[in-house]
């Protein structure tokens, strides 16, 4: 049995309710509201991990987010495992399986303990400078190697079982952060009317002052924590206050928009968190924010300063007085600051015994005085130069410094201890403030950097705005929230606050050493293992930004992203540098302020609700029929039908066979439809199609190109002229939405002249294309009163008709170049029509047939597919499309750029045919065509866009774009591939029918 | 995540807009008239600013209507929302 290190009562832990939980396969026990650390300090284990770089043994540093040692694998090896969790924020609860990480075979003896040994080889940049030769080593050697030793957890590999959530937040005033200033910054908002939520990211409300058991911090007569506790159970019965514990504020956007992770089963069992919510991301829009994130403690930067068992000052506190477990029997406190003896009391308080080191040679605090009544041996103007102890801390090395602080003097002094806790004052955290947009003033007088001019309606209060001392925190609190709430009284306006304040201060980044530097290993970013002469080889290599130097020493940019590290990184450079600091600026903070988990971030919008499908009315009866799905958008549009055994070559052979034997139908419905009425209709389809409108009859149908205003085809389709102001347009199934808001922007911003309205019908029809020799006849049997000659309905004409009663538009219209029909009907009815339809052509073997089949049958046509055969740089000209292009016109959209002196140029890349020297060898969609292979370097002419085995022609048929297409037609091109050279002609890109005999049949 | 005031709708998230970049470019009337560096100037030339611009937005997932703005790109402040047609503030 290991010694119980829970040494005092508590009143913030359930006795009453002892939890098991296991850590690298063993069995322990802790309370609940103990988080790991907690529960694994109570059990004597410090060492947690391995660090990222030369894997020294880690133990657990602090108690909150910043955490950047004791992070651990938690959830076993199966879909729950989650790498990386801080051990200070992480709940136990029964059942929990945590391990360590980035170690190998196990966090005692860890083979790659031998980097620490090879660390003179490995400094800062040593990747980039070793790994840059011999370049045929890269694949073989380099890249496998430093992916088996990079990163630090293990990521899971099966699907996330556990359900997250968004939900949408919206109030007057959110305040962030539930320590004293938050609480006081609540009361005064919700009783001041505002509907009010305050977040705080642990499991009960109160930050470090709930913890605060001492006489020389009282408010209004009361020890503060006694007071604030009354406060926390006053809040809780106000009406318009919301509070979220577990809550994190991850994200501060402008406009006071935020994001919170609510965590609502982390800190329970599997079984009792199973179908629910394990995590909620609140998308937050406030009219007014209070930052009370509070600040974090900074370490001290000297020789050896990562040993497990070296912790910050105030987690120890936290661990002895919130937790009640002792970190250590023989405690040495290391500070430059009075804040560190609050530590050395409570801990002497509880028989726990404390030495006291501080790099000052006075201090007149109240707190010192304490301190050495209570007969704390207290070593002033002295430093910490070494410390033993390979897997948990075993004694520390202490000398005298130099009047001036940059050397020691005098002779060492060797320190038995079990814990070492340091505390090198405090870092307002001031990550939330600058992501939205706030910039920061630095602060000489104890070196920090705190808000200064915020970008939108948020206050910063209490120590994250530079506030540490308690009455300070209180009185400018009350102050500040008065005025950004107008609110003239609060309760608190006769609040009587006492309490110690520092009055000496004394700051040295790096703290001096017998040895010289390149002797010593001062940790400043104990994640990623980045010392202080690594930050010092940087700056002597040249690098002066501390966006540069983050970068090159990996300084910040661990899991914790650099909490504890980065103030520490800019002292050392401004230092060396002989710059201000406060000039030097800081690395940009960026959201999140806590790691999420993908599961957060995309809410419900996983599976089938990741996108949105678009199924049209006929869905279920090609899925009936064994149809095979091509998603185009967002739609699923049937790409071919097999049958028995055929793969997709065979069905679209058989398919496009039949379309031109006998009849074929196809579901057209996905084709973007937009409803034009409006006196100026026909002018407006002069200005944004190519060609000519104003004289189309009334009832016929015409093909039309649009152009992007830069000459470049943009969309294309048929558009039939219902009665005298009203048409009918369709646009690509892709383009439909861009195209509609396209229009929409020309009429409502160049020409809010034009009497025109617009409204999208996609979703209203569906379409069905029936064609082939055949159509007519089966359309006859469909529509017994209308009259399928050429003379009363001619290709490229329209027709109302009913079908069993029901409305349809009947458009003769092709894109396979067979003799063919479209027929639109109310989306409803859909499923009805195609199914008339393939009874009525049962006779005439009609064939369903897909989206490829389509594709086969209008390429040899010759028929474009834009985004296909053109990708935005190809103008109708290019397109040998010039018949499409009005001269008449005085402008359409895109006109004038057809005569800029680039798109005029006769050697653009023009669409062609390409016929393979062997008719059976089909072309690779995206191959590159050139004309000398041996050319140096050889030159891309183009490539195949458009590549099919044509069953009608019997042979393989291509659409390429080539540079001066039109003029090597004839010629002979090559397309290598990979294994072979294919020989090609330029060919006419029309292979089939090119007198348009069969639409006319 | 900024919010817009639509002029037809009222305040709205952005997410329901669409920029559609600098304002008050107008489409030439006569195209044809024009030089291909004076085509291009209105095809292709746009200011960018940092600071106070003029813009287009759409209420694209809302009544789909264009409209101007005038922000700060700096910091995203809005000074003034008002419809197509209507004249810039000029302050």
């Amino acid at each position: 049995m290991s010694e119980n290190f829970r040494s005092t009562e508590t009143k913030f832990l359930d006795k009453t309710n002892r939890i098991s939980f296991k850590y690298n396969g063993k069995k322990y026990y802790g309370y609940k509201g103990d988080t790991l650390a907690s529960a694994l300090l109570s059990n004597g284990v410090h060492l947690i991990g391995r660090s990222f770089k030369y894997h020294r043994p880690r133990g657990i540093m602090t108690c909150g987010s910043e955490e950047p040692n004791a992070i651990v694998q938690i959830g076993g090896n199966g879909p729950f495992t989650e790498p990386n969790v801080r051990a200070t924020e992480q709940e136990i609860y029964e059942g929990l399986e945590a391990s360590s990480q980035n170690c190998w075979p196990n966090v005692k003896f860890d083979v790659g303990g031998i980097n620490n040994f090879i660390s003179p080889v490995i400094p800062a940049g040593f990747y980039y400078k070793t790994f840059m030769w011999p370049k045929k080593l890269w694949y073989s050697l380099y890249e496998p190697a430093i992916r088996m030793s990079a990163g630090l957890g293990k990521s899971p590999t099966q699907p996330d079982p556990e359900l997250y959530d968004h939900n949408y937040l919206h109030c007057d005033v959110l305040v962030v952060g539930g320590g004293i200033s938050g609480i006081i910054a609540a009361s005064i908002s919700a009783d001041n009317g505002n509907n009010t939520v305050l977040i705080d990211d642990k499991n009960s409300l109160g930050g470090s002052t709930i913890f605060q058991d001492d006489e020389n911090f009282k408010i209004d007569d009361e020890i503060s924590s006694v007071w604030l506790n009354n406060q926390i159970k006053n809040i809780k019965n106000k009406k318009n206050l919301i509070i979220k514990h577990r809550t994190s504020l991850a994200a501060y956007h402008s406009y006071n928009y935020l994001l919170a992770r609510e965590n609502l089963g982390d800190h329970k069992s599997l079984n009792e968190r199973s179908n629910k919510l394990r995590q909620r991301l609140w998308k937050i829009r406030a009219k007014k924010v209070i930052l009370a994130t509070g600040s974090i403690e900074r370490p001290l930067i000297f020789n050896n300063n990562d040993r497990p068992g070296v912790m910050l000052a105030n987690s120890v506190k936290k661990y002895i007085d919130y937790f009640g477990v002792r970190c250590g029997n023989k405690n040495v406190i290391f500070t430059n600051n009075d804040s560190a003896y609050e530590t050395a009391i409570s801990l002497n308080k509880k028989g726990i015994n404390v030495t006291i080191v501080d790099i000052r040679n006075y201090s007149s605090s109240i707190l010192v005085k304490n301190a050495k009544n209570a007969g704390i041996k207290i070593y002033w103007n002295h430093t910490v130069v070494d410390t033993k102890g390979y897997r948990r801390i075993k004694s520390i090395q202490i000398m005298e410094m130099s009047n001036d602080g940059t050397n020691v003097i005098g002779s060492k002094i060797n320190l038995v201890c079990d814990n070492l806790s340091i505390s090198g004052g405090w870092t307002p955290m001031v990550h939330l403030f600058t992501q939205s947009g706030g910039k920061l003033k630095f602060r000489d007088s104890d070196q920090v950097f705190l808000p200064n001019i915020a970008m939108s309606d948020q206050i910063s209060i209490g120590s994250c705005n530079g506030n540490f001392e308690l009455d300070d925190i209180i009185k400018n609190t009350i102050s500040d929230c008065k005025n950004f709430l107008s609110s003239s009284t609060t309760d608190f306006d006769l609040i009587k606050v006492s309490c110690p304040k520092q009055k000496e201060n004394k700051n040295i980044w790096l703290l001096p050493n017998d040895k010289p530097l390149g002797k010593t290993k001062p940790f400043l970013d104990f994640q990623n293992d980045s010392t202080a002469k690594d930050i010092k080889l940087a700056m002597r290599e040249g690098f002066r930004s501390i966006e540069h130097v983050k970068r090159y020493t990996t300084t910040g940019m661990g899991t914790d992203q650099g909490k504890l590290a980065n103030m520490h990184a800019l002292g050392i450079i401004s230092e060396t540098a002989g710059v201000k600091m406060g000039s030097l600026g800081t690395t940009t903070f960026r959201p999140p302020y806590t790691p999420l988990t993908f599961g957060t971030i995309v809410g419900r919008n996983v599976g089938t609700f990741f996108d949105i499908t678009r199924k049209t009315p006929m869905h279920a009866w090609h899925e009936n029929h064994k149809a095979k799905f091509e998603n185009v958008g967002q739609w699923k549009r049937a790409w071919f039908y097999p049958k028995g055994n055929e793969n997709m070559d065979q069905s679209v052979q058989r398919e496009s066979k039949a379309a031109r034997e006998s009849a074929g139908i196809l579901d057209a419905s996905t084709l973007g439809k937009i409803d034009i009425k409006g006196t100026d209709a026909s002018e407006f389809l002069n200005r944004v199609y190519t060609n000519a409108w104003s004289k189309l009859g009334i009832g016929k149908c015409r093909y039309g190109l649009m152009l992007n205003e830069d000459g470049m085809v943009y969309d294309d389709g048929v558009t039939t002229r219902l009665s005298e102001n009203h048409y009918l347009m369709t646009t690509t199934t892709g383009g439909a939405a861009n195209v509609l808001s396209k229009l929409e922007d020309y009429l409502q911003t160049e020409w809010p002249e034009l009497d025109v309205w617009l409204t999208s019908v996609t979703d209203h029809f569906a379409t069905a294309s029936v064609c082939g020799p055949n159509s007519k006849n089966i359309l006859k049997k469909l529509f017994p009163n209308i009259e399928f000659n050429d003379e009363t309905f001619p290709h490229m004409s329209f027709k109302n008709a009913e079908l069993d009663g029901i409305h349809c538009r009947i458009m003769r219209i092709s894109f396979t170049g067979e003799h063919s029909y479209e027929i639109n009907i109310e989306s409803k009815y859909g499923k009805s029509l195609w199914e008339k339809c393939m009874d009525a052509g049962k006779e005439f073997n009609i064939t369903p047939y897909g989206t490829e089949t389509m594709h086969l049958l209008r390429a040899e046509k010759g028929f474009i597919i834009v985004g296909q055969d053109t990708d935005g740089t190809m103008t109708p000209i290019d397109l040998q499309m010039d018949w499409i292009v009005s001269k008449k016109k005085y402008d359409f959209i895109g006109k004038r750029s057809l005569y800029r002196s680039d798109t005029m140029r006769e050697d653009r890349k023009q669409l062609v045919g390409l016929l393979t020297d062997n008719p059976s060898e089909i072309l690779e969609e995206g191959a590159q065509i050139v004309q000398d292979e041996k050319k140096q370097p050889i030159e891309m002419l183009g490539h195949v866009t458009s590549s099919y085995f044509s069953p009608n022609l019997n042979k393989s048929i291509a659409l390429a774009v080539v540079k001066n297409g039109k003029k090597l037609k004839g010629q002979k091109l090559l397309v290598p591939m990979k294994d072979k050279t294919i020989k090609v002609t330029v060919s006419d890109f029309i292979f089939f029918d090119s007198k348009n005999e069969r639409l006319n049949a | 995540m900024f919010i817009i005031t639509c002029p037809f709708c009222g305040e709205r998230d952005q997410s329901e807009f669409s920029a559609g970049g600098e304002a008050h470019i107008v489409r030439p009337k006569q195209p044809t008239e024009l030089s291909d560096d004076e085509w291009a100037d209105f095809l292709f030339m746009r200011k960018n600013i940092k600071g106070i611009q003029f813009e287009r937005w759409n209420h694209a997932h809302g009544c789909r209507k264009w409209f101007n703005v005038v922000r700060d790109t700096s910091n995203d402040k809005i000074y003034a929302v008002y419809k197509m047609g209507e004249k810039p503030p000029s302050n």
